[in-house]
């Protein structure tokens, strides 16, 4: 079982956390077209290499933003929303 | 007679007791402390086994837990190895495929057919006639295959347990151990694993003549023992090696899965036999299983030995069988050079003959005893068989041409190996964070170099591990290759074993080459080396050597394996178990079970689908429990809604955005139906939220939606920042739905509340004690009479429940189930998300157009619904009733609605209401068909086709009057 680091909890088991998927900057609805909706709402990139993606600490409920490298397999940074300079 | 030695210095074996056993019904004595391979042998008994495919006798080979051709069996275990399995008294052991026993096995006439059977031949032959291949499929079944499954076995409790480390230290010799005590110094927490019952590896058996090693292995154990973040489990087998250093430890009785945070791998090296003809008759083994027959069970391996050797390791063998009495015929040394070191004068002083750039061109048995070796120049080009070559007379032959590397757990790990053409070795070249390599695996051979290995490795982890900041040390390399670089020769009669698992000889690698296999997977899989119990401990290494000179290649080139868990075979028991799926109970759920509940999951929950009743089926029961609440009074656990509570100023804004409906106007004191779409406008939740005060919201959500709709509002908060908080009340809360017309009458009973239609009118909320215990009351409909969903702290529910109840019974009060409930519901057209939706269904479609308010500024799924609106639907929810006097085929849920050839729909809810007389139901229909009044077809089990008609839901009561007005 894979470790998973939670910036609140520290290192814990993966089966803990849950993955929400990449994080995609939301278009502004009223005045985006159909078209760039259509891509936020369905479209995701399956291309392996650095992604940022939501997960969330299941036990503690914490969500986080986690930076892994899905070529190599490895985890680079987790860190609060909006904290990621800290 | 009795091959015992007289006592020897660190033997495992406790002489003062005697152990009884039986093999293929012979009688055998031993003691603790013996393996069933050490027994045998030192009473005598030389074919432990038979080889899988042509049925030749074989002995001791490594004795280190890589012999698979002593599998045996005593009916409750299948394919014990002979080698590691501990002796104990009573045992009745029989060597596994075999027809008679291992002396007399029937099928030993399939060695002399084994022209007929050679690499592949299964793949090519008995495929005709087609007529046969079902008989020859049940033959080979038959005869393939090693221990029988025994369905009667007793069965056996195999715990499991975590565990946690700084250190794990995978292998207790001189190296590990070495490691594992300059770790501990550090203050780091170490645990060191050892397969074998005791510690020591090497230092316990390869001795060289003399007893200073086990002294040192004395002194290291003491040392040991005085560090209390030490531990040393023996017995222990590390078989896997998992993401982040998690580690699977297998012992007897039980698989620990360890968490460590840096691990040394100390496995050593594993022997690799010499390829010559008959290599596999009994009595042929390698050195260090000769060392660890005497110094570890006090066994004298055979009476005459010769010693094949590329290495200083056979020379220290060759003193070891000298100085316990047994003659050593003459060492053999494939290097034309010979033995540098001092060892070559201490074997010369013991008069024993040296033969340098010698071999042995074939190994002649009798009985299935080795009787002889035949010998030959190795330094010349003559090709074998050499006439008159000399026969040295032995009984026993000891091999020590070269080592591998025990490195399936640096592989799994992730470690890069490379060959070396100087060692003949494959080492770690780039080794994962947080793992080590020490000693033999790691390419170090001499004994002193090693314990530096050791600590080195320990340094470099109590460094990583942040005990330690001292600078890695640097460690001199040593120069000493052990490893002769092809110890494989060819013979015109064959017989010369490159896997003992398969049975896969010399030629059948050249016959796998020529017919395309030559590249190291293909050949696998097609030759099947290294895929049997051992998976090619023993000949993995010789057969990458072969297709290297096969191809004229290098050994880097060719590569190897990939190396999977597990290391060691693993008996089933210790994987299998009981599995941890989380069961959710509501805090009524004794009384339920008082009450005859009739359990169903849903999701992680247990419901009562009904009541059961001695006298009633279940149908009855149901019906039963419907009139109730039509007709009097029910009462159902709802406790396994989500219930969440959520405050602060920005709470009703917050609301705005997840429901598709209104809620920030909501007032104080009242409720509202809600429905909560995902960024696609799929429905994914739906509930009721109650206001309870301008700053504070509670809302429920479905079963099986709880988890996953506090998760995603949680996380639109931590985005959205707005100034308000959720608390998940799920497991907290009980709720239970009082329901049918007789609701205030009941309630009244028990509260102080006034609970009159002006002043709790219908969709109210109000906080009040029932029964002395505080409550929120919410006045829903969703069964479609007066009713009030209860809500309270868990720790009250049980009494509340039972308060109700007691007061209910002059007023027939019945408790219901959810069997009963989707009928009321369905009979009000009231949807049940994840049944009559699906993930696709956006409100639209289930003309729920009345739940969403498209002029809000926002809500998630609001722009998709923007998008899909002016679109013509695909399909839409409509309610629809069979005909009253309809018998015979009743469609089901999931059965398709035809029109023509075509799918037009299909059912999605259907149940009959006696309250109706007739069958009722929600269906998918496409638009054409969706007019109220329109005629279709089901088409249900075997075709069946049944006609229905759209009607108008609620069936019951549609203009809410009962729920409602009064």
């Amino acid at each position: 079982m894979k470790i998973m680091l939670c910036p609140i909890n520290g290192p814990r088991p993966v089966s803990e956390f849950v993955c929400a998927g990449e994080v995609r900057e939301m278009p502004h609805p009223p005045t985006c077209s159909d078209a760039q909706w259509s891509d936020y709402v369905f479209n995701r990139s399956g291309v392996p290499g650095i992604k940022k993606e939501w997960w969330y600490h299941a036990s503690s409920g914490v969500w986080f933003i986690a930076e892994r490298d899905t070529t190599a397999d490895r985890l680079l940074r987790t860190y609060l929303l909006g904290e990621e300079s800290k | 007679m009795s091959s015992r030695l007289p006592p020897v210095l660190g033997e495992w074996i406790d002489r003062s007791q005697s152990l009884t056993i039986r093999f293929d019904g012979q009688r055998y004595a031993g003691h603790p402390g013996d393996v069933v391979s050490s027994a045998l042998w030192a009473a005598g008994v030389r074919v432990l086994g038979r080889s899988f495919k042509y049925h030749r006798p074989r002995g001791i080979l490594s004795l280190a837990n890589h012999d698979v051709n002593t599998l045996m069996t005593d009916d409750a275990h299948i394919n014990l190895r002979g080698d590691v399995s501990p002796l104990a008294e009573g045992m009745d052991l029989r060597a596994v495929n075999t027809a008679g026993g291992a002396r007399a096995d029937r099928r030993r006439l399939f060695d002399k057919l084994s022209a007929f059977m050679p690499v592949g031949f299964y793949y090519k032959a008995f495929h005709r006639p087609k007529a046969l291949a079902h008989f020859w499929e049940r033959f080979f079944r038959r005869m393939a295959g090693l221990g029988e499954i025994n369905v009667d076995s007793p069965r056996l409790y195999t715990p499991k347990r975590y565990d946690f480390r700084d250190l794990l230290v995978i292998g207790a010799g001189p190296s590990g151990l070495a490691a594992g005590l300059c770790a501990a110094h550090s203050g780091a927490s170490v645990l060191i694993v050892e397969e074998n019952a005791q510690a020591g590896g090497s230092l316990g058996y390869a001795r060289g003549g003399s007893d200073t090693n086990h002294e040192r292995l004395e002194e290291l154990l003491a040392q040991a023992k005085q560090l209390p973040h030490l531990e040393i489990r023996t017995g222990t087998c590390a078989v896997g090696y998992y993401a982040d250093h998690w580690i699977a430890l297998v012992e007897a009785q039980r698989m620990t899965t360890l968490r460590a945070r840096a691990v040394i791998v100390s496995t050593g090296v594993m022997d690799q036999p010499a390829v010559f003809r008959n290599n596999d008759a009994p009595g042929v083994m390698f050195a260090s299983a000769a060392q660890r027959l005497i110094y570890r069970y006090a066994v004298k391996p055979m009476h005459r030995a010769v010693v094949l050797t590329a290495n200083s390791e056979g020379y220290e063998a060759a003193l070891d069988l000298d100085r316990h009495g047994i003659g050593v015929g003459a060492v053999l040394d494939l290097r034309p050079e010979g033995e540098s070191t001092d060892l070559a004068q201490r074997v010369t002083s013991a008069n024993i003959r040296v033969l340098k750039g010698y071999g042995v061109s074939e190994a002649i048995a009798r009985n299935d005893r080795l009787t002889g070796v035949r010998i030959f120049s190795v330094d010349g080009q003559a090709r074998l068989p050499i006439p008159n070559s000399e026969v040295l007379s032995c009984d026993g032959l000891l091999m020590s041409v070269g080592f591998a590397p025990a490195a399936a757990l640096l592989y799994q790990a992730g470690a890069r190996m490379s060959y070396s053409e100087i060692t003949h070795q494959f080492y770690p070249r780039e080794l994962p964070k947080g793992v080590f390599a020490a000693g033999r695996v790691n390419g170090v051979f001499d004994l002193p170099y090693r314990l530096e290995d050791g600590k080195r490795a320990a340094q470099e982890a109590v460094r990583y591990l942040g005990f330690s900041t001292q600078p890695n040390p640097i460690v001199p390399p040593q120069r000493r290759w052990p490893t002769h670089p092809y110890p494989i020769f060819a013979h015109p009669d064959g017989k010369n074993f490159v896997d003992f698992d398969e049975d896969l000889q010399l030629k059948d690698f050249a016959n796998a080459a020529q017919e395309g296999f030559d590249n190291i997977e293909l050949m696998k899989r097609y030759s099947t080396v290294g895929m049997g119990p051992s998976q090619g401990k023993h000949s993995n290494m010789n057969a990458i050597r072969i297709l290297a000179n096969l191809r004229g290649e290098t050994v880097d080139k060719v590569g190897t394996t990939t190396s999977r868990p597990f290391y060691h075979p693993v008996a089933l028991a210790h994987l299998s178990g009981r599995g941890f799926h989380p069961v959710r109970r509501t805090p009524l759920h004794s009384l339920h079970a008082e009450l005859g509940a009739a359990w169903m999951p849903a999701g992680n929950w247990q419901r009562p689908e009904y009541y059961a009743r001695s006298d009633q089926d279940k149908n009855e029961c149901v019906r039963g429990e419907v009139r109730a609440v039509r007709e009097s009074l029910g009462l159902i656990d709802v406790g396994t809604l989500g219930k969440m509570d959520l405050y602060g100023p920005a709470a009703g804004e917050f609301l705005e955005r997840v429901y598709a409906g209104r809620c920030a106007n909501l007032k104080v004191g009242m409720t509202r139906y809600g429905v909560m779409l995902d960024e696609s406008g799929v429905i994914i939740d739906d509930g009721v939220m109650a206001r309870l005060s301008d700053q504070h919201f509670y809302f429920t959500t479905t079963t099986t939606g709880s988890a996953t709709v506090y998760r995603e509002l949680t996380r639109w908060n931590t985005l959205w920042r707005m100034d308000c908080g959720i608390v998940n009340l799920t497991g907290a809360f009980s709720a239970m739905n009082l329901a049918g017309p007789k609701a205030r009458d009941l309630l009244a009973k028990l509260t102080d509340l006034d609970l009159s239609h002006a002043s709790f009118p219908y969709l109210g909320v109000r906080e009040a004690q029932v029964a002395d215990v505080p409550c929120r009351l919410l006045r829903v409909g969703f069964v479609g009479e007066l009713g009030y969903e209860i809500h309270t702290p868990a720790e009250h529910a049980h009494h509340l429940w039972t308060a109700l109840m007691a007061a209910g019974n002059a007023l027939g009060i019945r408790p219901f189930g959810v069997e009963a409930q989707r009928l009321l519901r369905l009979e009000k057209g009231h949807i049940i998300i994840g049944q009559d939706t699906d993930g696709l269904t956006t409100p639209l479609e289930a003309r729920m157009e009345w739940a969403i308010k498209m002029d809000k500024p926002f809500f998630v799924g609001q722009r998709s619904l923007r998008i899909v609106a002016p679109r013509q639907r695909k399909q839409v929810l409509v309610g629809f009733t069979l005909d009253k006097s309809h018998s015979g085929a009743v469609p089901k849920e999931c059965h398709l609605i035809i029109r023509g050839n075509d799918i037009a729909g299909r059912v999605t809810s259907i149940a009959f209401s006696e309250t109706l007389g007739c069958h009722i139901g929600l269906a998918f229909i496409i638009p054409e068909l969706a007019e109220e009044g329109t005629a279709f077809a089901i088409r249900a089990d075997a075709g069946k086709m049944v006609s229905a008609v759209v009607a108008k839901a609620p069936f019951y009561d549609p203009s809410a009057q009962r729920q409602r007005d009064y």
